[in-house]
C-alpha cells in the first residue's frame, strides 16, 4: 500500500465530516443561522454526540470491535446524549 | 515472536485479512477499555452536574459564558480532531508497514496538542488578567474545574503520543507491542471525544 492510498480511506472523509461540523456549530454558537436560542443549542448538542459517535466508530475503530464493546460505545453516546439533551430542556 | 507487519493475517487490524469481511478486533488492551470507558463515564456525570448547576442560576451562567471567547474552544477542537486524524493514520501506516509515515503522523498530532496547550495559555491568562478565577462565580468553577480536567488528559495524552512516536521508529513492533500503541491512541481520541462535548457544553449552549 502506498501513502496516497493509505489517506483514500473513509477515515480521510469522517475527518472532513468532522471539521465540517465544527465550523457549522461554531457558525450556529455565534448566533447565526437557527433564531430560537434552544433550538439552536440541541442541534448543537445532537451534532456534537454524532461527532463522538464518528470518533469512536471511525477513529478508535470500533466498527470493527466486537459487538458488546461497540454496543458500550454506541449505548453511551445515545444515553449521555439523550440525558443532556433533557436536563437541557426540563430546566 | 511474530511482528505486526508479519502477522497481518492475524488480529493485530481490522484491515488485515484479505477475505472480505474485517475480522472483530479490541483496539488496544482490554484493560486499556476499563480505563477509557471509566473516564468517559466521569466526564459524563461531570457533564450532568455542569448541567444542574447551570439550571439553577441560568442568566449568571448565561452572562459568563458571553465572555468566553469561542474562536479559543474551536480552534482548539479543529486542532484534536487532525490530530486525532493524523493518530489513526499512523496506525494504520504501521498495520500496512509504511516506513517513516507513523512517527512523521505522531509528531505531528503532538504538535497540535501543543498548539491546544498554547491556546489554552492564552485562554486561561487572558481570563486570570481581567480578575476572573474559579471563585468568581459557580460558571466559571466548572469553566476551570472542566477544562483543567481535560487539560490534564491534554497533558497525559502527549506522553502517550511521545511513546507513541518512539514505538513507532522501531524496525518492527511485537503484536503485545502494537496493541499498547493501539490502546495509547484510542486515549489520545478519548481526549479529542471529551472536548468535542465540552466545547458546546462551555462555549456555545445557551
Amino acid at each position: 500500500m502506498t501513502r496516497a492510498a493509505l489517506l483514500r480511506h473513509p477515515v480521510s472523509v469522517v475527518w472532513g465530516i468532522l471539521i465540517a461540523a465544527t465550523l457549522t456549530s461554531w457558525w450556529l454558537g455565534t448566533d447565526h443561522g437557527v433564531s430560537n436560542e434552544q433550538t439552536a443549542s440541541i442541534l448543537i448538542l445532537v451534532v456534537a454526540f454524532i461527532k463522538v459517535r464518528f470518533v469512536g466508530l471511525y477513529f478508535m475503530e470500533l466498527r470493527h470491535a466486537p459487538l458488546p464493546l461497540r454496543m458500550i460505545f454506541e449505548g453511551y453516546c445515545f444515553v449521555v446524549c439523550t440525558t443532556v439533551i433533557l436536563m437541557f430542556v426540563i430546566e | 515472536m511474530s511482528t505486526v507487519a508479519e502477522s497481518e493475517a492475524d488480529a493485530t487490524g481490522p484491515e488485515s485479512p484479505a477475505s472480505g469481511k474485517p475480522a472483530k478486533h479490541i483496539p488496544g488492551e482490554e484493560g486499556t477499555w476499563i480505563f477509557i470507558l471509566g473516564d468517559m463515564t466521569v466526564f459524563a456525570l461531570l457533564f450532568g452536574v455542569f448541567i444542574d448547576a447551570r439550571s439553577k442560576h441560568p442568566v449568571l451562567f448565561d452572562h459568563s459564558q458571553a465572555i468566553l471567547n469561542q474562536n479559543y474552544g474551536a480552534i482548539n477542537t479543529l486542532l484534536l480532531l487532525s490530530s486525532s486524524m493524523m493518530v489513526i493514520t499512523g496506525i494504520r501506516a504501521i498495520r500496512h508497514d509504511i516506513r517513516g509515515l507513523a512517527p512523521a503522523m505522531f509528531l505531528g498530532a503532538i504538535g497540535c496538542g501543543l498548539g491546544f496547550a498554547f491556546m489554552k495559555y492564552l485562554e486561561w491568562s487572558e481570563k486570570f488578567s481581567h480578575g476572573i478565577k474559579p471563585a468568581t462565580n459557580d460558571f466559571w468553577m466548572y469553566y476551570f474545574i472542566l477544562t483543567g480536567l481535560h487539560f490534564f488528559h491534554l497533558i497525559l495524552g502527549m506522553l502517550v503520543l511521545t511513546y507513541l512516536f518512539v514505538q513507532s521508529r522501531k524496525p518492527a513492533l511485537t503484536v503485545r507491542q502494537f496493541a499498547f500503541v493501539e490502546g495509547g491512541a484510542c486515549f489520545w481520541h478519548m481526549v479529542d471525544l471529551l472536548w468535542i462535548v465540552l466545547f458546546p457544553l462551555l462555549y456555545l449552549v445557551k
